[in-house]
């Protein structure tokens, strides 16, 4: 089975708004990714991802939530998908795979 | 708190035009809530940055709205057509009386616009069926008398030739003619009086005759005669009239050349049913030769028909003087100025003042135009008040049909079908009302109208105006109710504002205000009709009949068939004159008395009479005496009438010695002035003088105490034995003066019917209109019943409202009327002044037929059961 290709800021992405549960939107992703990465994240940029996850089918999203602060807009609540999750797991998977291979002295020069 | 700052303007607007229309409401919200993020994190300026940075970076200008992809819904398709006008009729047939009255007021006003426009085409196309219309001619003369320029058909009979000969080439044919009138026409045993005139044989070819037997050359012979198809029919049956000899006025025998296909109704030469040869008429009136040199007496007519190339101004101009060097100096004097009428003007624009042609029957043209399309527009305006006033109850009709998921194209197609449906209804209903109405009207109008089926231009105006009026009538439900919030107009928190009411308000006074001002122009015409009417006509005109002298036989017999009249016992006086009382036939030049100002040249209607003229018609002397057998001297006697004394300027006329042309008369009498001519113009001055031999008319008068129908044969048996060649034809004095006023009463019958639908249309209309607001406001009366208030209370709460329309429409009517008829009154002379009454008796009428209309709606909803009306929903 061909499996869809989630590139390293889609993961990221996508974990953030597993991680937000019902609170995921486009401000408090691109909020948490700051806090957490670190890193200037733009959100333009958040949103192309998103928009991107979800025609993936990762993601699925419903409008609701519009506060004054917004001008009496909605917001885009984002929630991750079967898929989405299972995309997730079979990257941590690889991951943890390729770190088992990974020789011990190897594991030690990283000081791991 | 800290003041709150706004994201950079312009960079919003971008966002709002070019980013993806499919996210840009979280886009733009998210945008906006880490804008204030950043404002108090790293300051406006650098927020400012972002914002805009973000903002370019989201710029996605080719995108497509994917979300919006609503099944497409379906305004025109067969389905859905078929079930806009299933609604339509379903809402038709809920409310009968609103569809009623809407459908009955527009074919009505409909049907008026239809019958008017059949008239005013059928006036507009007079004489238009002829090949030549456009080259036919009549040839005119302007005179002047006393400085009033008057202007003629009649000429000298030498008109013709000279025109012939001196201007060759601008013209086709020139055609004299005498005038159309009454023959005695016999063949065998059958002798009828029908039209006919005498021609030059151009006549066949300028009219285009269409010949059904025969040649056009007919009229070449001096005896022949060329009829009409009804008339051959009439005298031959199937007989092939083809060379038969019949006899014209018991004198000539002519021989039958030619039938021609009857002549068109709406033409001047509606009545002509057979064509005689001018040469007969020349040879058979021998005084004619004396009229050649100088030209004398306009006897004649002259048609013509221009050559193609002849200009008719130019032409008339030419010609102007071909009269003046003809005829006696002192005849040179009335300036007589030749022109020509060109076809087009016989029929609309028939009458002249002072020498410039003033209009005619095209007044009658614009004013029913006018009154048609008033009409019309009444009936428009009650349906556009029904259906606005209607809709406003459907308003939740249309909110429950929004939130069942209408859209708004389809809301209005339903309204617009709904209106459509009712204007078509209305046409077809008005087709059949003008079949139906079409034989009453043809013969109120004196015409042969029929609809025109045929014409596409009929159809196209009629149905072009049906669709119209609907999608007018139907355009305010449709586009303005059709805007309606559902959630508004179901939570009953839709109000329709205070000034709703307005438009219907003002076009309930324009309705009114035409019905209004319709009465009152129909009121004022009446009242100068009955004026007229009521004019001394200065002769007894009942029981008084004339019998015109059509043969040899009468004129030799006369004192024979005189004295037989009066051994029956029946008749009171017979006399002859030179003309029926009822007209002017001869106005003479020549008069002139003892101080007449030389500046004037004295013309004066002439007639001759008989010793028992006087006596005959009831004339009243003022001054004088009679002509009487018992004076010798009174063969050279002349009455005048009062007017004729006041001209002359005379103070004892009695005595007085009037010459005419060198002939001496002495004035023996002076009669109070006789109506002969238009009972709306003052009495010309008139002579009488005594001659028995220029007679025209025998005139009768019957015993007061015998019955006319008894009288009649006795009468007749008279003349059949003395004159057999003639069938007895007479005229009832009566009857010929009523017909003085055919036209004005013809056009009062005509818009008394005219009004008559106006108001009848208005009040069909505010008959609507007070049910609906009786109906909107049920619980209100409910209320105020339970409250107490009585039912004239009531009454008066509903009908205030539509009197006070009716009053301001009175207002506005009265005094535009008050001018408008008082122009018209101006083509009177003798007129009446137009009273003031007129104007409150139009206002009470209008104010009570409002009243009327209005009060049953009023009534209903005051007396209804209280408990009723506020438990309904």
């Amino acid at each position: 089975m061909k499996r869809t290709f989630l590139g390293e800021f889609e993961e990221i992405v996508l974990l953030t708004v597993a991680i937000l549960g019902e609170e995921a939107y486009g401000v408090s992703i691109t909020q948490e990714l700051e806090q957490k990465t670190g890193r200037s994240v733009g959100f333009s940029t958040v949103h192309t991802t998103l928009q991107r996850l979800e025609e993936k089918g990762f993601l699925t999203s419903q409008m609701g939530g519009a506060t004054a602060e917004r001008g009496g807009r909605r917001k885009r609540f984002f929630t991750v998908t079967a898929t989405g999750r299972k995309a997730l797991v079979e990257v941590k998977q690889v991951r943890e795979e390729l770190w088992g291979a990974l020789p011990p002295q190897t594991l030690q020069l990283m000081g791991g | 708190m800290m003041k709150r700052k706004h994201p950079p303007r312009w960079a919003t607007t971008l966002l709002r035009w070019w980013a993806d229309p499919n996210t840009s409401e979280e886009v733009e919200g998210d945008l906006l809530e880490l804008y204030t993020h950043w404002v108090q994190t790293v300051g406006v300026q650098k927020a400012n940055w972002k914002y805009t940075l973000n903002t370019l970076k989201l710029l996605r200008p080719f995108a497509k709205n994917k979300r919006a992809h609503y099944p497409k819904t379906y305004l025109y398709s067969p389905t859905m057509l078929q079930n806009y006008f299933k609604v339509a009729f379903r809402n038709l047939l809920k409310y009968t009386g609103y569809s009623f009255i809407n459908v009955t007021g527009l074919a009505t006003g409909m049907a008026v616009a239809i019958l008017i426009s059949l008239w005013l085409y059928d006036e507009l196309s007079y004489n238009k069926q002829f090949e030549n219309y456009d080259r036919i001619v009549q040839v005119m003369q302007h005179q002047t008398f006393d400085g009033q320029v008057n202007t003629q058909t009649a000429n000298p009979y030498l008109m013709g030739d000279e025109i012939r000969n001196k201007y060759p080439h601008d013209f086709k044919h020139i055609v004299m003619s005498s005038w159309t009138n009454g023959h005695i026409l016999a063949y065998g045993d059958k002798k009828l009086t029908k039209m006919g005139n005498y021609f030059e044989p151009g006549i066949t070819e300028m009219l285009s005759l269409q010949m059904l037997k025969g040649s056009r050359a007919g009229l070449n012979d001096v005896n022949s005669i060329l009829l009409s198809e009804s008339v051959a029919k009439a005298y031959f049956g199937s007989e092939d009239p083809m060379g038969k000899v019949m006899k014209i006025d018991n004198k000539n025998d002519v021989k039958v050349t030619g039938v021609y296909k009857d002549l068109p109704y709406n033409s001047d030469f509606k009545d002509l049913t057979f064509l005689l040869p001018w040469s007969l008429y020349l040879s058979s009136q021998p005084w004619i030769k004396e009229m050649t040199n100088p030209w004398r007496s306009n006897f004649t007519q002259t048609y013509a028909m221009l050559a193609d190339h002849a200009d008719i101004d130019q032409v008339s101009a030419k010609i102007k003087d071909v009269k003046l060097h003809k005829v006696r100096p002192e005849e040179r004097a009335f300036k007589p100025v030749v022109f020509l009428q060109p076809m087009s003007k016989w029929h609309l624009y028939a009458e002249f003042k002072n020498g410039i042609n003033i209009g005619g029957r095209i007044e009658f043209v614009w004013l029913f135009g006018i009154i048609g399309g008033f009409v019309l527009l009444l009936a428009c305006i009650n349906f556009m008040n029904l259906s606005t006033a209607r809709s406003e109850k459907r308003a939740k009709e249309v909110g429950v049909r929004k939130a069942v998921g209408s859209v708004r194209g389809q809301l209005i197609n339903q309204f617009l079908s709904e209106s459509l449906l009712v204007t078509i209804l209305s046409f077809g209903l008005a087709i059949v009302l003008v079949q139906l109405v079409l034989p009453i009207f043809n013969e109120m109008a004196d015409k042969k109208i029929t609809v025109l089926w045929r014409e596409p231009l009929f159809w196209l105006s009629g149905i072009g105006f049906t669709v119209l009026t609907g999608i007018i009538a139907g355009s305010y439900p449709a586009f303005y109710l059709s805007s309606f919030r559902p959630v508004q107009v179901l939570k009953g928190t839709f109000r329709v504002g205070r000034f709703a009411s307005v438009p219907r308000k003002v076009l309930v006074i324009l309705q009114f205000t035409v019905s209004v001002a319709l009465i009152i122009g129909t009121m004022v015409v009446f009242q100068q009709i009955d004026f007229a009417k009521k004019r001394p006509a200065g002769y007894a005109i009942d029981k008084l009949l004339f019998v015109p002298i059509s043969t040899p036989d009468l004129t030799n017999k006369y004192e024979v068939v005189r004295n037989d009249l009066l051994k029956t016992g029946a008749i009171a006086e017979v006399s002859k004159s030179s003309s029926p009382i009822t007209s002017v036939w001869a106005i003479n030049n020549g008069y002139s008395w003892k101080g007449k100002d030389t500046g004037i040249q004295g013309n004066f209607a002439a007639v001759s009479a008989t010793h028992d003229f006087g006596k005959t018609i009831g004339w009243e002397l003022k001054e004088g005496r009679d002509f009487s057998r018992d004076f010798p001297t009174d063969s050279s006697a002349m009455i005048l009438n009062e007017t004729a004394v006041k001209f002359m300027g005379l103070k004892k006329p009695v005595g007085e010695i009037v010459k005419i042309d060198n002939k001496e008369f002495h004035v023996i009498g002076v009669v109070k002035d006789l109506v002969m001519q238009s009972p709306y113009q003052p009495v010309f001055r008139t002579s009488f003088v005594l001659d028995y031999n220029d007679a025209s008319v025998i005139n009768i008068k019957i015993n007061a105490t015998t019955n006319t129908s008894d009288a009649l044969p006795k009468i007749e048996a008279v003349f059949r034995k003395h004159n057999p060649a003639a069938p007895f034809e007479y005229q009832f004095i009566d009857e010929e003066y009523a017909k003085k006023f055919t036209d004005e009463v013809r056009i009062g019958k005509l818009a008394t019917s005219f009004t008559i639908l106006a108001i009848f249309i208005s009040c069909l209309g505010l008959f609507g209109l007070a049910s609906f607001v009786a109906e909107q406001r049920t619980k209100e009366i409910g209320i105020r019943k339970v409250l107490g208030a009585s039912i004239s209370n009531l009454w008066g709460l509903l009908s205030r409202e539509f009197v006070i329309l009716v009053m301001i429409a009175c207002g506005i009517a009265g005094p535009i009327m008050w001018y408008a008829m008082n122009n018209w009154m101006q083509k009177f002379d003798y007129r009446t002044e137009i009273s003031w009454w007129i104007f409150v008796v139009t206002a009470i009428l209008a104010v009570s037929i409002a009243l009327l209309t209005v009060s049953y709606q009023a009534i209903k909803a005051a007396i209804i059961n209280p408990v009723k009306s506020l438990k309904s929903e």
